[in-house]
């Protein structure tokens, strides 16, 4: 392979980027209202598991928290909503999921393993049932209706939700703080004697990534209208993200969307009409995949690939 | 006032026999079998709605026991064999075979639960037997909470007396300590960790089947009784069986206490209490270190 067949290859990749871009762009003025709402729910799914490959990627740490973290920003859009306009609403609602991200990573951080994913657990769990219970003592409604946004709106800002996470997510990947939390995956002894400070790193990195699970909550929200605790911290949102991202496979940036993109897919097509089917399937599938594809499609494609190349060496 | 403090306090072990029950089954599959097993409560909630099926035909549901009881240890001791010995044969750490095991059981969780909602639909189930009154002390509860906790208890006590008493049972303890040095002093270490996820499950249907003779049940109630569960199993010391059987009834206790001052705060004490005691005490109060 020569340096020109790289270079093409580099301005091809790049042009195809900027052309899917400009596509999402301005998809609004030429696709259909169910097209545009199909994309932004694919969005929101990206969104969620790319997230959370930020930290749990690299670091091994299965957080199941991006539930709570949503709900967050559900709520904070359904308290603020009417008050203020939308912009500020989700600034806050990422504020808010970043606050609470960053208190549970100083609390939980020197939680290892299966300790730090139950506790996530827990805090879900633990905020959906006492939003409940103040609700019915206080407000004595359980839910809460929330202003209503029309659908090309919710369209744009989850799209720029997920640009800017997706520069997020590549610059800390290239540099040197993703170098370090890919240190602690492997030995977090080691990363900590090579004078990483691993305990502000960690929580940052937690707190930054919740930052655009909250955005997304306060965005989505709107586009629900009515939303109750059970709503709002499903812990559906905890599990999902973590599925997607090992069936797509972490190894590769691109892993966590392809993954997130087939199942936001696949829950449209299924979800309304065999609920329990889909439901049966997602299990399914998140088995096999834990014992078959430890890396996911993107394993996969690797497989393949290289294959591929030992052949063209392989022949004369 | 005091008939008021024995009521609670009765309430509170009968709830607490059955967590109990079904803790004692969860640490037997994380302490020795390394799996912390989120699909649990779908195992409990299989029993409850086989027992329910099979109440629909005239079986008596006590006598289901003998058919809840090995079917899911049956399927448990399947599980274990194939899905879980080959993803610890090929997980390089025991902390990455405790992720992975756990995200399978995840998967598991979604299989079963939507197994049986395609099997028995979504609604809200129960049928009654041996309602009838009784007096404890001053108080009146019905009589197949008095059956559940003494199944309950009758569970416990002989299945600590397996492990203290019989060859398996040590077999078991060897394998709680350290799985590597079980295996070289000759113990069949997939075998006998396969049994212990086994009889875990098992616990778990026969919990099932004497919760449904208590309470309503529904397909989706696996997940709620899995989270009290690991509570449970968390406040007794991960891996230790007397810690998970005391635990169940502490955190029986304390639901009826809080549930007496404030119901709408019940589970939400239960989270607070476990992320208190994650934070302050992982050990548990009967687990070493």
């Amino acid at each position: 392979m020569n340096i020109t067949k790289i270079k093409f290859r580099k301005s091809f990749w790049y042009g195809l980027l900027f052309l899917v871009f400009v596509l999402l762009a301005f998809l609004p003025l030429y696709a259909s209202a169910y097209t545009v709402i199909l994309i932004t729910a694919i969005f929101m799914y990206i969104v969620l598991t790319v997230s959370w490959v930020i930290f749990s990627g690299p670091t091994g740490y299965i957080s199941l928290a991006p539930a709570a973290f949503f709900g967050v920003g559900i709520y904070t859009s359904a308290v603020l909503g009417k008050a203020l306009p939308l912009p500020i609403v989700i600034c806050f609602g990422a504020l808010a999921s970043f606050c609470l991200a960053l208190l549970v990573g100083a609390l939980t951080l020197r939680l290892r393993g299966i300790y730090f994913s139950i506790f996530t657990f827990g805090l879900v769990l633990l905020i959906q049932q006492l939003l409940l219970w103040y609700e019915i003592k206080f407000t004595h409604t359980r839910g809460r209706f929330v202003i209503v946004v029309n659908n090309t709106t919710i369209y744009y800002v989850m799209l720029i939700i997920l640009v800017v996470l997706l520069l997020a997510a590549y610059l800390i990947r290239r540099s040197k703080y993703g170098l370090a939390l890919q240190s602690i995956g492997e030995d977090e002894e080691a990363a900590a004697h090579t004078g990483i400070n691993v305990t502000a790193l960690k929580t940052i990195i937690f707190a930054v990534s919740a930052i655009f699970i909250g955005a997304a909550g306060s965005i989505m929200a709107t586009r629900w209208t009515y939303i109750d605790p059970y709503i709002a911290f499903d812990p559906l949102f905890s599990f999902l993200p973590v599925l997607m991202a090992i069936f797509g496979g972490m190894g590769q940036f691109y892993g966590p969307i392809i993954g997130a993109a087939i199942f936001a897919y696949l829950e449209e097509l299924l979800l309304t009409r065999f609920p329990y089917y889909y439901m049966l399937t997602f299990g399914i599938i998140l088995v096999v995949a834990i014992l078959y594809l430890p890396s996911g499609l993107v394993g996969l494609v690797e497989k393949w690939r290289k294959g591929d190349i030992v052949e063209e060496h392989a022949s004369p | 006032m005091l008939a008021k403090i024995l009521d609670v306090v009765i309430a509170g072990l009968l709830l607490g026999g059955l967590y109990a029950l079904i803790a004692m089954g969860l640490s037997l599959q994380y302490g020795v079998a390394r799996v912390l097993n989120i699909s649990h409560g779908e195992f409990m909630m299989l029993g409850a709605l086989t027992t329910w099926a099979l109440f629909r035909f005239g079986v008596n549901p006590l006598l289901s026991l003998a058919i809840c009881g090995p079917i899911a240890f049956i399927i448990g001791f399947i599980l274990y064999r194939t899905l879980f010995t080959r993803l610890r044969i090929s997980s390089a750490t025991i902390g990455a075979y405790e992720g992975s095991s756990m995200l399978a059981s995840f998967g598991l969780l979604f299989i079963i639960q939507n197994i049986a909602l395609i099997a028995w639909g979504s609604e809200i189930k129960g049928y009654t037997y041996l309602a009838f009154p009784v007096n404890v002390g001053g108080a009146l509860f019905a009589a197949n909470r008095l059956v559940a906790l003494g199944f309950a208890v009758v569970i416990g006590v002989v299945f600590y007396f397996f492990l203290v008493r019989t060859r398996l049972g040590k077999a078991i303890r060897a394998a709680a300590q350290n799985p590597a040095i079980a295996g070289l002093m000759g113990v069949n270490i997939n075998q006998v960790l396969a049994l212990c996820f086994g009889f875990g499950a098992a616990m778990a249907g026969v919990a099932g089947l004497l919760i449904s003779m208590c309470y309503p049940i529904k397909a989706t109630m696996g997940l709620e009784y899995t989270i009290i569960t690991i509570i449970v199993v968390v406040l007794g010391g991960l891996g230790s069986i007397p810690g998970s059987f005391i635990g169940g009834f502490i955190l029986g206790l304390i639901g009826s206490i809080v549930t007496y001052i404030e119901p709408g705060l019940s589970l939400a004490a239960y989270y607070l209490l476990f992320m208190f005691l994650l934070l302050v005490r992982p050990t548990g109060i009967l687990g070493k270190g």
